[in-house]
């Protein structure tokens, strides 16, 4: 038989009713240890952030250092991924550039979730009149190609002359305005819901205030969503980030990230010649986005087992 | 269904007003334009030209001349192409399409098959292989992909052209042009390809995870239905349903996909012209590709829900 | 009733399933058979592995199923998947819990008639169509011919349940397995649903197994009771035997349970607690909390199904030893 395995509603063990927050906490950690796959990620995942926040310290090579007489160097023991056309070492830039393009997929990812989490809970909770116009303006930003979008933003940027230094803070807030109207429609879809349940009802009965509804009842049953969506969008925004970069349209030498370390691939022969140029920072960005993509489902898995995954 | 096609339509119009707002605005907020970028004008040709494209007038007066224009399917002049932004992107649509279409068919055609399989076999060694295979895709940043893939296939091994949409030089007509477009097709098909198929895979595994574990797939097992049917007519129908509406979000996304991909391939479809605009800020042009898609991923949203209505009997009666 | 000849005995059957918390034991050695034009009533809470026991039957749940199921003297716990395939909907059907959800949605009424009469006989798709809309007659709907073309979302949960009966009988099973067939439905269909169940299978000679927990069916309808607990048969006997003198401390509690009218107490009966979680049971009486005779060794012993007067019955108190 190709059955799924499948047990039968009634059949279900009964789960025992734990009464503090913490126990419900450790059961969501206990049914995430066991995801093997997830666990993985999340080790890598550490791994990768020690690798760009602290490896540079241990690296023997200066940040900025150039020594044109030592350009184009391929791996080696002394540049165990080469040089770059300027003579500075690759991975110690590999770690550099990590900072920046985990730094900034983690800062849109709080902009992102931060607008969209508060619109949506907004949204849900009041209806009506606010409901339309968040949700109008959503409407708006979600029928116009993000790439586009991203790209006139980001040419609005260079003829501003931004600084080089401060164009990744630029970057994540076009990032976090290109991500944030989905999120508040999830948000916003799952108050609706919230909203209608029984317990949402009780606090109407019981006259609670709105502040103490939105904060002490409904936020608590948002949070667990919105720490999926969060961690998933992380994925997104690095990803995003790098083809802005590559592009040259996000962030911009010499301050490296994985995408605009790419960028080298567009001279030929560095593009046929000397991969170890290219290559590295695309497999990081791979390896991160998978390890996020990873944490982020076993998340959703151990937080709420008959959520979807989408 | 007539009355709620209205309402839809009734619907979109303030969300395609909301667009085109800021689709123009965002683009005048850009300093420099296309006039200003040629240093061999002078200072009163400049000045004349400014006044023959509009350039002279205030912000809001241009918008509503842009939106007028608009109305009766005018997106304006290419001051790049010196023709009109519609006579471009129909020249360049269609190459973009045809790579667009082709990937589209593979991508749903593979994905259907795996994600059900997938489903079906649930916690194999395949199910976890194809998992796998799916957070990679998905990981995997597509300008990357497109290098790896021109790096490995056209450079190293020498199997397929590293890019263009004809060989350059050759005259081919005939069997032979189709031959060699072919050719030069097969990367930035594989690359798009690669791209959709992990999020469908993966959309199609969970969906026919869910329909399997319904009552009506009990009892058609419980009549003695052949597993294939059970899986591929009971429970497969009932996955594909939904998926009309992704279908609809899935050929827009191709399309300003295809500025990434056509870069990279120099493949010549509207992406590759929306670059070649974009350096020179050539605006009308750039206004009018992003407008384009706009409108078409409302429409193809109307059009994927009515054919939500039409497939599904329980909306269709209401 | 003893000279009628076996159609489903079922020997030693057991379900596990594997979850998070542990092996949950849904159905624990479960022996009992099924005689030609006999009804036989499974009855217990919810949770005490009724539908699982009868699922295993139809080889409907894919898990560690062990046991023997000889059904017309063919073991199906050995039969090959395609044969067991041709066993299914059409010697052996079954109906289920919730007409709502149990018919697709996506497809008309007649199509999923159909289904069976063309995968188990030879018809041709007019022929098939034909007996599709006499079974539609013979489940007592009207306007079959419109019924044919509709879809399920159009009808009622009474209406859908008939619909399901007609596909069950669509290839004049021998048995019929039914699954709280009446639960979902109102009241009035209910015993509309019951009384054409129990006319077809009294025209049609057939055997019928009934899960249920409302014991108003068992006493409509059985010829035969077993009654389960935690995934084990606790007693068995006719129907009159047990609803004249029940003898496990459970069954007398479940016919104390029901109300009866004209007969009113301060309180309803109720059992005390509930059914024992499945997971890591050890060896005792699972009845033992819930049971005002408890003894010391219906903690550490479980008892065995024994003949007692005219019923089995697995309980401490009618052991020899324990009572001398």
């Amino acid at each position: 038989m190709e059955n799924i395995p499948q047990i039968p509603r009634q059949m279900e063990p009964k789960v025992e009713v734990e009464g503090s927050k913490s126990s419900l906490w450790g059961q969501v950690w206990r049914r995430f240890i066991k995801r093997k796959m997830a666990v993985v990620g999340f080790l890598f995942l550490t791994m990768i952030f020690v690798f760009s926040f602290i490896g540079p310290f241990f690296s023997p090579y200066t940040t900025m250092g150039t020594n044109p007489i030592n350009a184009h160097q391929p791996p080696s023991s002394a540049h165990w991924l080469g040089t770059d056309h300027l003579g500075r070492d690759v991975l110690t830039r590999l770690m550099l550039a990590g900072r920046i393009s985990l730094t900034v997929g983690l800062g849109a990812m709080v902009l992102s979730v931060s607008i969209g989490g508060i619109l949506g809970i907004l949204a849900g909770y009041y209806r009506g009149i606010v409901d339309q116009i968040v949700m109008r303006i959503a409407d708006v930003l979600m029928t116009l190609p993000g790439l586009p979008l991203l790209f006139i933003m980001a040419a609005i940027m260079s003829e501003w002359r931004v600084p080089a230094e401060h164009r990744m803070y630029i970057v994540m807030i076009m990032l976090s305005l290109i991500g944030w109207p989905g999120l508040a429609r999830l948000i916003r879809s799952q108050v609706l819901s919230l909203r209608e349940r029984e317990f949402m009802l009780a606090t109407d009965a019981l006259g609670l205030r709105d502040r103490r509804k939105l904060l002490n009842h409904l936020l608590p049953n948002v949070v667990p969503i919105l720490i999926v969506t969060a961690t998933l969008s992380v994925g997104g925004a690095i990803l995003s980030e790098s083809v802005l970069s590559y592009f040259g349209l996000g962030v911009v030498p010499p301050t490296a990230s994985w995408g605009n370390m790419i960028n080298a691939a567009n001279s030929l022969i560095d593009f046929t010649n000397r991969p170890w140029l290219w290559i590295p920072p695309g497999v990081a960005i791979f390896v991160t986005v998978i390890c996020i993509n990873l944490l982020g489902d076993g998340l959703r898995d151990a937080i709420d087992p008959n959520m979807k995954g989408r | 269904m007539g009355r709620y096609i209205l309402k839809r339509l009734a619907y979109l119009i303030p969300t395609l007003i909301g667009a085109s707002i800021l689709i123009f605005f965002l683009y005048s907020l850009v300093p420099g334009n296309f006039i200003d970028g040629d240093p061999n004008l002078t200072a009163e040709r400049k000045a004349e030209l400014y006044a023959l494209y509009g350039f002279d007038q205030p912000t809001i007066v241009r918008y509503f001349i842009w939106m007028g224009n608009l109305l009766t399917g005018d997106l304006g002049f290419s001051l790049q192409f010196q023709r009109p932004v519609t006579e471009v992107l129909n020249n360049y649509i269609w190459s973009s399409f045809i790579v667009a279409f082709a990937s589209l068919f593979l991508t749903w055609a593979i994905a259907v098959v795996v994600g059900v399989i997938s489903a079906t076999k649930q916690y194999s060694l395949y199910d976890a292989v194809i998992t796998i295979l799916v957070f990679a895709a998905m990981a995997t940043p597509s300008f990357f992909l497109g290098l790896i893939v021109i790096k490995y296939f056209a450079v190293d091994l020498g199997w397929f052209p590293a890019g263009g949409m004809t060989t350059t030089g050759a005259d081919y007509t005939g069997w032979e042009h189709v031959k060699d477009v072919l050719e030069h097709m097969i990367l930035p098909v594989l690359v798009l390809t690669m791209l959709g198929i992990g999020g469908l895979t993966r959309y199609f595994r969970t969906n026919m995870l869910e329909v399997v574990k319904q009552d009506f797939v009990r009892t058609a097992r419980a009549k003695g239905l052949k597993e294939r049917v059970v899986i591929y007519k009971h429970a497969l129908r009932n996955a594909l349903l939904p998926a009309i509406t992704l279908f609809s979000f899935e050929l827009p996304a191709l399309f300003s996909g295809a500025i990434i991909t056509e870069q990279i391939f120099n493949w010549p479809g509207i992406g590759a012209i929306y670059m070649q605009a974009f350096t020179v800020r050539d605006y009308t042009l750039l206004m009018g590709f992003t407008m384009f898609i706009a409108v078409l991923t409302v429409i193809s949203n109307l059009i994927a829900d009515i054919l939500y209505g039409l497939a599904d009997p329980r909306v269709r009666v209401k | 009733m003893s000279e009628r000849a076996s159609v489903l005995e079922v020997k030693h059957l057991s379900a596990h399933f594997e979850t998070e918390q542990g092996i949950v034991r849904a159905v624990d050695d479960v022996s009992f058979s099924v005689k030609e034009g006999e009804t036989v009533c499974v009855v217990g809470e919810s949770g005490c592995g009724k539908s699982v026991t009868a699922m295993s039957v139809m080889g409907l749940v894919q898990t560690d199923v062990k046991g023997d199921l000889f059904f017309k003297g063919k073991n199906l716990a050995e039969l090959s998947r395609g044969d067991l395939r041709r066993v299914r909907g059409n010697d052996l059907a079954m109906i289920f819990q919730e007409p709502m959800s149990s018919l697709n949605p996506v497809l008309t009424i007649g199509e999923q008639i159909m289904e069976p009469l063309l995968v188990h006989h030879p018809y041709s798709k007019k022929q098939a169509r034909h007996k599709a809309i006499e079974l539609i007659e013979l489940v007592g709907i009207g306007r079959a011919e419109q019924i044919f073309k509709s879809y399920p979302h159009q009808l009622s949960g009474g209406m859908l349940q008939r619909i399901m009966i007609a596909i069950a009988l669509s290839c004049d099973p021998d048995m019929l397995i039914a699954d709280e067939p009446t639960t979902a439905l109102d009241v009035t269909i209910q015993a509309q649903v019951l009384d054409l169940l129990r006319t077809l299978q009294e025209e049609r000679n057939m055997s019928m197994l009934l899960i249920t927990h409302d014991l108003g069916v068992v006493a409509e309808v059985a010829d035969f009771v077993v009654v389960m607990y935690a995934g084990k048969v606790i007693e068995t006997g006719t129907v009159h035997d047990i609803f004249a003198s029940p003898k496990h401390p459970y069954t007398k509690g479940l016919l104390y349970a029901k109300p009866v009218l004209g007969n009113r107490t301060k309180k309803l009966y109720t059992i005390p607690g509930q059914v024992p979680n499945l997971v890591d049971l050890t060896p005792s009486c699972y009845f033992h909390e819930r049971c005002e005779h408890a003894m010391d060794i219906c903690r550490e012993k479980m008892p065995t199904l024994k003949l007692e007067d005219r019923q089995h019955v697995a309980c401490w108190l009618y052991e020899k030893e324990v009572k001398g």
